[in-house]
C-alpha cells in the first residue's frame, strides 16, 4: 500500500466533541491562521517603509470591511493562541494536568480570549474617536 | 558497519528534527512572544487610525525598532516550527513533506528578512 492508501482508524466519526479536544484543534487552527497573518505584518511594515502613498493604500485595504473582518479574526486568533499557549506552557512544567483543572483553565482561556479581543477593538475604535 | 546498525542502539544518529531542540526553541520563542505580542497589540490599539507620520515616528525610536525586530525574529521562528509540526502530523508522502518543510523555512526566513529590513529602512 502506498502512504496515501493506508486505512486510518476512524476518529471524527467516533469521538464526541469535548472542550479538551475542541480547544486543542482550535489552538492549531489559530496558529495556522496567525501564520498567514504574518504576511499582513510584513506588508504593513513594508508599506510604512515605502512611504505615505503606499501606506495609504495599506490603510484603505485594512480599513475595508473585509480587511477589518480579517483583522478581527486575527485578533481572536492571536489572543486565543496566546492564552491557550500559556496554558500549554503550564502543562509543560507539570501544572494543571488534572481533568477538572484542564476544563477550568480551558474555560478561562475562552473567556479571556473573547474579553481581550472585544476590549482591544473597543479601545481601538475609541482611540479613533468613534465614541 | 554503518553507525546505528549495532545492537547496542543508534549511536551517532540522534534526532535531528523534530527533536529536543525543536521543542525547546518553540517554548523559548513562545515565552518571548507573550510580552512582545502584548506590547505590540497594545501599541497598535493606542495608535489606531494614526497616519503614516505617526507610525514612522513611533518606529524611529530605537527601542521600538529593537522590539519590533525581536518580535519579527521570534514570530517567524515560532511560526516555522509550528507549521513544521502540522506538516509532520498530516503529510506523510516523504518527497512532498520534505519539499513543503523546506519551503516553509525558506519563506519564513525570507519574510523575516524583509520585515527586519523594512524596520531598518524606517529607522535610518
Amino acid at each position: 500500500m502506498s502512504s496515501q492508501n493506508r486505512p486510518l482508524s476512524p476518529h471524527l466519526q467516533i469521538y464526541r466533541p469535548q472542550l479538551t479536544s475542541m480547544l486543542s484543534i482550535l489552538h492549531r487552527i489559530a496558529g495556522v491562521g496567525l501564520s498567514v497573518g504574518t504576511l499582513l505584518l510584513v506588508y504593513w511594515l513594508v508599506a510604512i517603509a515605502a512611504g505615505a502613498e503606499a501606506y495609504q493604500t495599506a490603510e484603505r485595504l485594512m480599513g475595508s470591511f473585509v480587511g477589518r473582518l480579517l483583522l478581527f479574526g486575527w485578533t481572536l486568533a492571536l489572543f486565543y493562541h496566546l492564552f491557550n499557549g500559556i496554558r500549554h506552557l503550564f502543562w509543560d512544567i507539570g501544572y494543571g494536568l488534572e481533568l477538572p483543572e484542564v476544563y477550568r483553565s480551558g474555560g478561562a482561556v475562552v473567556v479571556a480570549t473573547l474579553g481581550f479581543t472585544l476590549l482591544s477593538w473597543i479601545l481601538g475604535y475609541a482611540a479613533m474617536g468613534a465614541f | 558497519m554503518p553507525p546505528g546498525s549495532t545492537r547496542s542502539g543508534a549511536p551517532g544518529l540522534g534526532a535531528a528534527e523534530p527533536g529536543y531542540r525543536t521543542w525547546r526553541d518553540k517554548r523559548w520563542t513562545a515565552l518571548a512572544l507573550i510580552p512582545l505580542c502584548v506590547w505590540f497589540v497594545a501599541s497598535l490599539v493606542a495608535m489606531a487610525g494614526a497616519g503614516h507620520g505617526a507610525m514612522t515616528a513611533w518606529i524611529e525610536s530605537p527601542l521600538v525598532a529593537g522590539l519590533l525586530i525581536l518580535l519579527i525574529l521570534a514570530t517567524f521562528y515560532h511560526t516555522a516550527l509550528g507549521l513544521a509540526e502540522v506538516v509532520e502530523d498530516y503529510l506523510h508522502h516523504q518527497a512532498t513533506k520534505i519539499a513543503v518543510l523546506f519551503s516553509i523555512k525558506i519563506v519564513a526566513a525570507g519574510l523575516c528578512l524583509i520585515g527586519i529590513l523594512a524596520v531598518l529602512v524606517i529607522l535610518l
